[in-house]
């Protein structure tokens, strides 16, 4: 197929696949602050979300098929840096990241509006992936968001690529009580869970050779001509944390019942579920 | 935290190889159990295959052989970050650096461009020094070779050989002139498939046993004279350079295991209760710990220290001998006292701690035994007061 037959309003020179990447704190040495219940953000490495790691292999695979770019996309602190680099080292081409005061205690919403109007910014994207969900956050909300803001189609808990070429894509969505196979046009948007790719280590050389790429660094107003820089970070997040608690423990109630009794009280339980 | 933040021996690349080979640890951790269980020469050639393709095989190779071109620090961070998720392939991975290393330091150009490639890109090396009768007095070895017609015919048997079943390159000792001694012994490089080169019965260990150890047997062996290493004779002082590199090699395979012991204990201490509370509570576990991570750190202190030392090209001698003599005493008392911790429940094959507590007992023996570095240190002692 002729690369410009694609998909209308596509006219690219290269196969471009954005990935959103979240850089979270490293579950081996993540800290909690006990009375606020929250995660210790400070001084804390970020490395990339593990359920982005499918997310990064499956484009770039993509990539080894149609040619192209892979452009890792991530808003975080500056420190993220290194995870957008660890990104590089596993095979992406491009590594940006959103990084101001300005994109700063944005929920998903605002995070979304950020990623979304980064990939506008860019413009010609042919596919974009992402991950199933953060392991901090746990939301699962952004890849669905940022297809809505750019009024793309998406898919969502893509377990298996079965197909791709320079106009749609063939997947198989892993919903919990059946598993659908959609063909999606070009461009679009995937949410991928962990068994869509397996991830590949980078190489030695790879990893050493990320570290001299350059992560570029996007400011609130480098979206300006493209967004309403009020949509960003805390003034863009209608989402208000009121508390964050660490639930109890529940006690377990003791009853000691004989063998009859017992078998008596099982019975009724699992009867009352509509188990037996 | 970053290791430059509270080591001065390190430089911002070595962290990426600290990440790197802890990513390849965790995957080699998936299949550790069942590579120990079954002792599996199978699974052994798939790591070293992964090892290989990601570049570790030729890690400290310069990058004009096709290696990485790295240094002693990041062969010492790779080590301790894979003998943390398989301890039996660090231990394998070392057998091969002993290989490299031997080249590195004796062989001539012809001899490094010949095997440094293949060995950089996926060739498993052996070190075949030690002999029934010649262990620790390593020198005393009775493997001959004798020159014939441009070749050097080898006969002699080799034991406790690690990775004899899986190399594809083995650096072999013998004497060339029996009546020198220690002088007398030259390091030739034999490949598999050569005739003569028969491979013996698999040691059953105790640990690390899915690292393959092997006789091996050298029944006329014909090697060609260009696979010499280094000059004729002078094979012994080779081997000594490449078992110094291979001791701090051997003191961050102990680090690595010291780290997870310590690890596995906090992690089970806090989460066993006894007496109505975890038992990380109670002084006797903490003071336990805090001795654990005492050790732990003089471990890694003394180890990097000897590495830096060998980047920048010092005599090591000492330095490697100490480090290898404290590192892995230090991770069979780290690892025992985790397995206390772990009490009953730590005795049993459920627990990684089982594993690390068996794994852990070769560091001080093979590469030199304790005692072997105790008289390293000895012959040093004077001088390192000056």
């Amino acid at each position: 197929m002729q690369k410009n037959q694609v998909a209308a309003g596509c006219d690219y020179v290269n196969f471009r696949i954005v990935v959103l990447m979240k850089p979270t704190p490293d579950p081996d040495k993540v800290r909690f602050d006990a009375e606020k219940g929250t995660i210790i953000r400070e001084g804390v490495e970020l490395i990339i979300n593990p359920y982005d790691l499918p997310a990064i292999e499956l484009a770039v695979q993509v990539k080894e098929k149609l040619g192209g770019e892979v452009i890792v996309i991530s808003m975080a602190p500056p420190q993220g840096e290194e995870a957008l680099r660890d990104a590089i080292a596993r095979g992406a081409d491009r590594a940006i990241l959103l990084t101001d005061r300005r994109f700063a205690g944005a929920d998903t919403l605002a995070t979304s509006y950020a990623l979304a109007s980064a990939i506008r910014k860019l413009g010609n994207v042919n596919l974009v992936i992402g991950g199933e969900k953060s392991i901090d956050g746990d939301t699962a909300q952004v890849p669905g968001e940022v297809a809505e803001m750019l009024g793309l189609p998406h898919v969502s808990y893509v377990s298996r690529l079965i197909d791709i070429d320079y106009s749609r894509a063939i997947v198989e969505s892993d919903l919990e009580s059946e598993v659908v196979t959609y063909e999606a046009p070009l461009p679009c948007v995937l949410q991928v869970t962990l068994n869509v790719a397996k991830p590949r280590i980078p190489t030695i050389k790879g990893k050493l050779q990320a570290r001299k790429a350059i992560v570029e660094k996007w400011s609130a107003d480098a979206l300006a001509d493209i967004a309403d820089i009020n949509r960003f970070g805390i003034k863009g997040s209608p989402t208000m944390v009121y508390r964050v608690v660490i639930p109890k423990e529940k006690e377990r109630k003791r009853i000691i019942l004989d063998t009859e009794q017992g078998v008596k009280a099982v019975v009724d339980l699992l009867m009352k579920e509509g188990l037996l | 935290m970053k290791l430059r933040d509270y080591y001065p021996y390190f430089e911002d690349f070595h962290e990426d190889i600290k990440s790197l080979a802890k990513n390849v640890s965790q995957e080699l951790e998936k299949r550790a159990r069942e590579a120990d269980e079954k002792g599996s020469e199978e699974i052994m050639r798939e790591n070293l295959k992964m090892l290989a393709e990601l570049g570790f095989l030729g890690i400290n190779v310069p990058e004009q052989y096709g290696g990485q071109g790295l240094d002693e620090r990041s062969v010492v961070l790779s080590l301790e970050e894979i003998s943390r998720g398989c301890a039996a392939t660090a231990f394998s991975l070392g057998g091969h650096y002993l290989a490299v290393d031997s080249i590195l330091i004796g062989g001539d150009e012809a001899l490094k461009q010949k095997f440094l490639p293949r060995l950089a890109k996926d060739s498993v090396g052996a070190f075949a020094l030690t002999e029934p009768n010649a262990g620790s007095d390593a020198a005393s070895i009775v493997t001959r070779a004798e020159k014939k017609n441009g070749y050097y015919v080898l006969r002699g048997e080799k034991h406790f050989i690690t990775n004899g079943s899986i190399a594809d390159v083995f650096v072999v000792f013998a004497k060339t002139s029996p009546e020198k001694g220690a002088r007398g012994i030259t390091a030739f490089v034999v490949e598999r498939g050569t005739p003569g080169l028969l491979i013996g019965k698999k040691e059953e260990k105790l640990g690390v046993r899915a690292s393959p150890t092997n006789q091996v047997f050298l029944d006329n062996v014909e090697v060609p004279a260009e696979n010499v290493i280094g000059k004729v004779d002078e094979g012994f002082k080779i081997a000594m350079q490449a078992l110094t590199r291979g001791r701090i090699g051997m003191a961050a395979q102990a680090i690595g295991i010291s780290r997870l012991a310590l690890q596995l204990a906090i992690n089970y201490a806090e989460n066993r209760m006894q007496f109505g509370q975890p038992i990380i509570n109670q002084q006797a576990i903490q003071f336990m710990l805090s001795d654990m991570l005492t050790m732990l750190r003089a471990s890694e202190e003394l180890t990097y220290k000897a590495a830096w030392l060998a980047d920048r090209k010092a005599d090591v001698t000492l330095e490697a001998a100490v480090a290898k003599l404290f590192a892995t005493e230090a991770a069979k008392l780290i690892v025992d006292k985790s397995m206390q911790i772990h009490g009953g429940i730590g005795y049993t094959r459920d627990q990684v701690i089982e594993r690390l507590y068996r794994d852990v007992r070769i560091l001080t023996i093979a590469e030199g035994t304790s005692e072997i570095q105790r008289l390293v240190i000895f012959r040093n002692i004077k001088k390192a007061l000056d």
